[in-house]
């Protein structure tokens, strides 16, 4: 621009210059001066889309894109994610909070405007190289050399400070529980409130019914009466299989071991009482004939090993005696 | 020519200065300062066209990445501030303390 080239009187680099350097400053001021947020985040893409086009006549097509996509792109999208989550509408009071801070700092703002305008002035001379010789292999190309060989340590840097960036935003942006966690101090102190208040039974719930031929979660425990208890199965178990009857539950039980006995079939508190008692002194004889020579001494431990054979009524002496001895 | 780049960069980067002396919305503080990034990524592209090496523009490039990484933190700072405090205004951050 210092007019001693003629010949193109106006280059296309100089004309994009002038455009995007006015609507760069626009966009600029645009975002300092803007009442509400959104105008300054629209017009801060001005600023960068004009910024990306001065990047291209610069033969920077590389710097082209990223500005386009890393910038204009995210950056302004999340700041706009942001203004839309916390503040669209805030708008600033334009009262002073200190006496002439506005005109203190547009002043020192126009003084360094002045200052740097003058020393770049002074100090710039040399005409432009161009890229032209450092773009020979591609743009693109001719960073990436840079970026993987010269700057590499830089680079993986760039690396570290990203991850530590989003771990960093995940931990701030992490929001706060509603209510305290309910320990176990606390939801134990509910179940006796419950219990007190409502008459909920404090304890741990009935477990499903364990029989000989089911186990699973959907058979339900039978209470002493032989009714279902109700509680034993979760309801969304209950709600889709279809109630189990508790007669047959005990059934297939009764009706083999009153096939072993070659006797009808009895209910099942019969079928497990009776052949329980016939059945126990048939095992306890063999382990009570060579533990009692082992142990002739002590009047208890025979007596107890030995017992089995005549059920009720000699246990009932034994346990008698030892306590009418402690009395003594 | 390249006096003229120079100068705008320093137009952009003053502007940025400005509005972050005298806004006092945290979100356009924010973007003062990425107006302020902005204009020093000019500075670079331009004197990698002046002295004909990339290096400038690598530069450009890691100050992009870190702006990037810079505009997460802080938005996330003042999102957090926002929740406390149900305001953006950096008037009276002397409640951060304690």
């Amino acid at each position: 621009m210092t007019g001693a080239v003629w010949a193109p009187l106006l280059s296309g680099v100089q004309v994009t210059f002038w455009i995007c350097a006015v609507l760069a400053i626009v966009g600029a001021i645009g975002v300092i001066a803007s009442s509400k947020p959104v105008y300054s985040a629209l017009s801060l893409a001005l600023v960068m889309l004009a910024l990306a086009v001065v990047y291209a006549s610069l033969e920077a097509g590389f710097l082209f894109a990223v500005q386009i996509i890393v910038y204009t792109g995210a950056v302004l999208m999340l700041f706009l994610f942001v203004i839309m989550l916390v503040g669209v509408s805030t708008r600033e009071t334009l009262v002073d909070t200190l006496r002439g801070h506005r005109l203190a700092a547009g002043l020192a703002g126009v003084g360094l405007v002045a200052l740097l305008t003058l020393g770049v002035g002074q100090a710039i001379t040399a005409p432009a190289v161009g890229l032209e010789a450092a773009n020979a292999g591609g743009n693109v190309e001719g960073l990436a050399q840079l970026i993987f060989h010269r700057y590499v340590v830089a680079f993986e840097a760039t690396a570290a400070l990203l991850i530590t960036a989003a771990v960093a935003a995940m931990v701030l942006a992490h929001p706060k529980r509603l209510r305290p966690k309910p320990d176990q101090s606390v939801r134990l102190r509910r179940r006796v409130e419950a219990y007190v208040e409502q008459g909920v039974h404090p304890g741990a719930q009935p477990s499903s019914g364990v029989f000989a031929r089911h186990n699973s979660i959907a058979t339900p425990a039978l209470l002493p009466d032989g009714s279902v208890a109700p509680e034993s199965i979760s309801a969304t178990v209950a709600s889709r299989v279809p109630p189990a009857d508790p007669a047959q539950l005990g059934l297939p039980l009764a009706q083999t071991l009153a096939a072993i006995e070659g006797r009808p079939g009895a209910g099942p508190v019969d079928a497990e009482d009776s052949p329980s008692s016939p059945a126990s002194p048939s095992t306890p004889s063999s382990p009570a004939s060579p533990s009692s020579p082992a142990s002739p001494a002590s009047p208890a431990s025979p007596a107890s090993a030995v017992d089995p054979p005549g059920p009720a009524p000699a246990a009932s002496p034994d346990r008698s005696d030892p306590e009418g001895g402690s009395d003594d | 020519m390249t006096d003229l780049y120079l100068i705008l960069a320093v137009i952009l980067f003053n502007v940025g200065l400005v509005g972050f002396l005298i806004r006092r919305n945290a979100l356009i503080i924010f973007m003062s300062i990425e107006l302020m990034l902005n204009a020093s990524n000019l500075v670079l592209v331009s004197m990698s066209h002046v002295h004909g090496v990339l290096d400038g523009q690598v530069a450009a490039f890691f100050v992009m990445v870190v702006a990037a990484a810079e505009v997460v933190i802080g938005l996330s700072i003042i999102v957090t501030i926002f929740r406390a405090r149900r305001s953006t205004s950096v008037d009276n951050e002397i409640l951060l303390k304690g």
